[in-house]
């Protein structure tokens, strides 16, 4: 059995949101022809040989799947591949799609974590992002989660938004905490090409806070948080001890993943490979090859080792330094010699027996750090 | 070589950029079969694509044609190309110095310029008999009569025969060429006397070596002579000579009244100096030909890789374009910012702008290149005087009892309706006003005195771009004059960066200053910490700019399927910095470099 952490995207919503840039539409109606091709790709598993250790169910928003849909994909998934016992399983929510009998189907086909997207506790801001829900929406979907037994639950903030000053954020944070979350995604707003807001930017219609500001707003988080007792454990996220993303783990420790479903990333044998991103292009690729993957990629062994570094490097414990050696069989103080004594000179990394990890300052400037890993 | 001396027309064409000179020449060439229609590419003469596409001929080149006049007998016609810039004047010279007359093309529509009349000038000097043509008659807006008499008024010729062409429509070529025959006086001169070679351009063959491009003045010349070049005393023999037909064909001789071309195994251009007269070195005239001048940088710079690895590749380019480039300098010089690099001499401007572009097309280099200077005289307290054309040479303010600067006589030909704009650039360029001269009711010649450093700052693209397009210049050099110079120095966080420092007028210091500061904080991006912008004079600082610390600069969120993607960010940021100097802990940008050569 090859240890896998496997992902499943559904690119539907219900609106697409004014600052996303990902792999989603809102040809709701395309689904179940989807959904086909879909279980189609994930039959295509069987006999393997894989074992996912995690499972990802993203999107898009994969609650806008009925609960028959919702159960069919998974009972695909579970006739198909050897989930292990202990596995982490998790499904992306947005307010305004969950119910209680959904939440109870999922709960029940094995899904044991749940990523809600708040983004931000102000209905004025939600409207400012283009979210179909409210606070109060929020509220209530996860009361339900919880009285539904779900005990894993993350939930996704943005900040750095069009008109958010540092005191906004810290509400939402505080607002959150009382519903005290076992894990939290802060990110900071990027304008991304292709997104109502690239487009309201190039208008000079967006007003986004001052860099200052927006640094506060995340130096205010890792405070608050850590101080409720979460491990700030990668540039974005928090957790309660123990409740690290297990699935987001693979990427961040460069181990092997297998993406399904349109535009899904695969990373096996150091290649990287990935579906059709459109969804009719994918249908009817895996109609007619039972395959839809558009690309494949070897990474060189120079790739390799960059970009485990700068996976790596995006966790706070730091870069594993035996890791790298077990696996490329040479010491990364010497492979990467220069660039190391140059950024702890420049006080953006740090190094000690085992690790060598960012420094406060290398948060905010963790591209700096990246970029010298770069072949 | 059936074709006596009598029957020989040695000519150039003097034109103003853009009025048809290569396109008439071409046209030359075709009515006398000298190419076929189709082995015709476009413009002959012009043979750098650099020179196409600027519509300038850069160097000089020469071609024979052979055309049966009216009258019956076959002539021998020898055109000889010149350039057709102001920074060439010298090299202008030279080859009128080998004819015997002119074509004075001008543009229909757009009248004589400034750079026409000063080579109509030399011409003239030169005793060489002028043909005025006017050109592009074909178009809408040519006023023929309105050329001829400005021809007139301007120059004192008569201008009523003048010929009206098409160079573009092949109208009136033949008239042109009957017109060289009949008007223009065989070569003077006899093959008995001793060899009297005028150099007036030369090339570089990988096979032949430097090759000269002569007129014969007086005497004979073969292969296997024994030649020496008057100006050195050094000798060779020569290995073969030639006409060009258009490309090099070799011939037994060459004797007076003859163009060609001279090889003898010579290993670089500088001894086949522009100018200088070849002689026979067992049998030598007593005196060279006159006008002989070395050629003298007028205008210097630093020119770096803009990555150091290439400093190698740098030398061995500019080494190979000097071979052709006779007045090329270069040194190896060292600076703290650009690190290794060339200190290097150009005739003007656009001779800079050539040698920059031909690195950068034709070697594939990336060059920084820091802000142009002129050569100070500068005479110290203790009486010595020294030559200073590099900023850091400049002597402590202290040592300095006064300063000189280069001084020119420029001509600035343009329409009366620009007069005042002119009048203010000028004196904004620190000139003082010799005469103004009404050439007609349209047009003005304004001459001023002015430094020589004023015209290789931007006079050119202020002209441009305040008068239209339609003023024309040009300039002469007329000596040194006491001036009040001072270095100015540009400091990053408190560190002088060499390659920033120039040398300026007092008056100008602090408007030059703070022009740059701010120009700076626009192109240095911001970083981690701030960047303090200082202009100084001595240890004085007159301006003062800052650029606010970098907040961040990180990726939010990167999971799997992103990695391919952030990593093009990450390379496309990495690629961007690598194009930085760094400047004690300051990351530069190369247009930070452009900042002190231009004021736009």
């Amino acid at each position: 059995m090859r240890t896998i952490g496997l992902y499943i995207h559904v690119p539907f919503c219900i609106k697409k949101c004014n600052y996303c840039d990902f792999n989603s539409f809102e040809t709701l109606e395309l689904i179940p022809e989807y959904l086909e091709a879909l279980k189609k790709e994930i039959s295509s598993l069987k006999n393997s040989g894989y074992e996912a250790k995690t499972v990802y169910i993203g999107g898009g928003t994969p609650t806008v799947l009925t609960e028959q849909q919702l159960f069919s994909l998974l009972n695909q998934l579970h006739k198909s591949i050897y989930i292990a016992k202990d596995a982490e399983i998790t499904i992306e929510a947005n307010p305004g799609t969950l119910t209680g009998e959904k939440l109870y189907l999922l709960k029940t086909m094995g899904v044991n974590r749940l990523s809600i997207g708040l983004q931000a506790s102000q209905n004025s801001l939600l409207e400012t992002l283009g979210r179909i829900h409210t606070v109060e929406d929020f509220e209530n979907n996860y009361k339900t989660a919880r009285s539904v037994g779900f005990d894993n639950i993350n939930v996704d903030l943005i900040f750095g938004l069009p008109d958010q000053d540092p005191e906004d954020f810290e509400k939402t944070l505080r607002h959150l905490l009382a519903f005290s979350p076992e894990h939290i995604s802060c990110y900071a707003l990027s304008v991304e090409k292709g997104t109502v807001f690239y487009q309201w930017h190039k208008e000079g219609r967006l007003h986004l806070p001052s860099d200052e500001d927006e640094r506060r707003m995340y130096h205010n988080a890792i405070e608050i948080l850590t101080n409720k007792g979460y491990n700030h454990y990668e540039i974005s996220n928090f957790a309660s001890p123990g409740r690290e993303s297990r699935h987001n783990l693979v990427y961040w420790s460069y181990e092997e993943y297998l993406g399904l479903g349109a535009g899904a990333h695969s990373f096996l044998d150091n290649k990287r490979f990935y579906n059709h991103p459109s969804i009719l292009e994918y249908i009817k690729s895996i109609e007619t090859f039972s395959t839809a993957i558009a690309n494949i990629q070897s990474i060189s062994e120079k790739d390799q080792e960059a970009e485990f570094c700068i996976m790596g490097l995006r966790l706070l414990e730091g870069l594993s330094k035996s890791a790298f050696k077990q696996r490329f069989h040479k010491e990364i103080t010497q492979v990467y010699k220069s660039p190391i004594k140059k950024l702890i000179k420049q006080g953006l990394l740090q190094e000690n027996s085992e690790h060598l990890r960012l420094t406060a300052l290398g948060l905010d400037f963790a591209n700096l750090v990246f970029m010298e890993f770069l072949p | 070589m059936s074709i006596p001396r009598e029957r020989i027309r040695n000519f150039c064409i003097i034109a103003h950029i853009d009025h048809g000179k290569s396109t008439l020449a071409d046209r030359l060439l075709e009515y006398t079969g000298t190419i076929s229609d189709r082995k015709m590419e476009e413009q002959v003469l012009d043979k750098m694509d650099l020179e196409k596409e600027r519509g300038i001929t850069i160097k000089a080149k020469a071609v024979r044609m052979i055309y049966k006049a009216d009258d019956g007998q076959e002539y021998l016609l020898n055109l000889i190309d010149t350039p057709g810039h102001v920074d060439f004047s010298y090299e202008v010279s030279r080859s009128l110095a080998a004819c015997e007359g002119a074509l004075l093309v001008v543009d229909a529509s757009q009248g004589i310029e400034a750079q026409t009349l000063a080579n109509t000038y030399l011409a003239l000097e030169n005793n060489l008999e002028i043909i005025p043509i006017i050109n592009k008659i074909d178009l809408p807006s040519a006023a023929p009569d309105e050329a001829k008499r400005e021809i007139e008024e301007i120059i004192g010729l008569d201008a009523q025969d003048a010929i009206l062409t098409s160079a573009k429509e092949g109208l009136g070529i033949k008239e042109v060429l009957e017109a060289i025959v009949k008007q223009i006086p065989p070569p003077k001169g006899s093959s008995d006397k001793p060899l009297r070679a005028l150099i007036f351009d030369s090339l570089y063959d990988s096979y032949k070596g430097a090759v000269a491009f002569v007129r014969i003045i007086d005497g004979t010349i073969r292969p296997r002579q024994l030649i020496k070049m008057m100006s050195t005393g050094k000798t060779f023999e020569v290995t073969e000579i030639g006409v060009f037909n258009p490309d090099m064909q070799p011939v037994d001789y060459l004797e007076a009244g003859q163009v060609g071309y001279v090889a003898a195994s010579i290993k670089n251009v500088t001894d086949t100096r522009v100018g200088d007269t070849i002689t026979d070195a067992q049998n030598p005239a007593k005196e060279p030909l006159p006008g002989y001048r070395k050629a003298v940088p007028m205008v210097f710079c630093g020119m770096y890789p803009a990555e150091g690895e290439e400093y190698e590749n740098l030398k061995e380019a500019l080494g190979k374009l000097q071979l052709s480039d006779a007045s090329l300098f270069f040194e190896p010089e060292t600076s703290a910012a650009l690190g290794f690099g060339f200190r290097c001499g150009f005739l003007g401007l656009l001779h800079m702008d050539v040698v920059q572009e031909r690195l950068e097309r034709e070697y594939n280099l990336n060059i920084i290149t820091t802000a142009p200077s002129v050569v100070y005289k500068i005479t110290k307290t203790d009486g010595t005087t020294i030559d200073v054309d590099n900023p850091t040479n400049f002597p402590d303010p202290v040592e300095i009892d006064y300063i000189e600067e280069p001084y020119v006589e420029a001509s600035i030909m343009v329409p009366t309706e620009f007069v005042g704009q002119v009048m203010e650039i000028c004196q904004e360029k620190r000139g003082t006003m010799k005469d103004m001269e009404y050439v007609n009711e349209k047009r003005v010649i304004l001459r001023y005195d002015m430094p020589l450093s004023e015209i290789i700052y931007d006079l050119f693209d202020q002209l441009k771009s305040r008068t239209r397009g339609y003023a024309s210049l040009d300039y002469e050099l007329t000596g040194y004059k006491k001036s009040d110079m001072v270095k100015l120095d540009i400091l990053l966080n408190g560190e002088i960066v060499d390659a920033l420092s120039f040398i300026v007028h007092k008056d100008k210091a602090y408007s030059r200053g703070r022009h740059i500061t701010e120009k700076l904080k626009e192109v240095i991006p911001r970083q981690m910490f701030e960047v303090a912008i200082q202009a100084a004079i001595g240890g004085k600082i007159i301006a003062r700019e800052t650029v606010r610390a970098l907040r961040k600069n990180v990726l939010a969120k990167c999971y799997g399927g992103d990695i391919t993607r952030k990593k093009k960010l990450l390379e496309k940021q990495k690629e961007g910095k690598k194009r930085m100097r760094q400047i004690g802990n300051v990351q530069l940008p190369q247009e930070a470099f452009m900042a002190v050569l231009k004021m736009e």
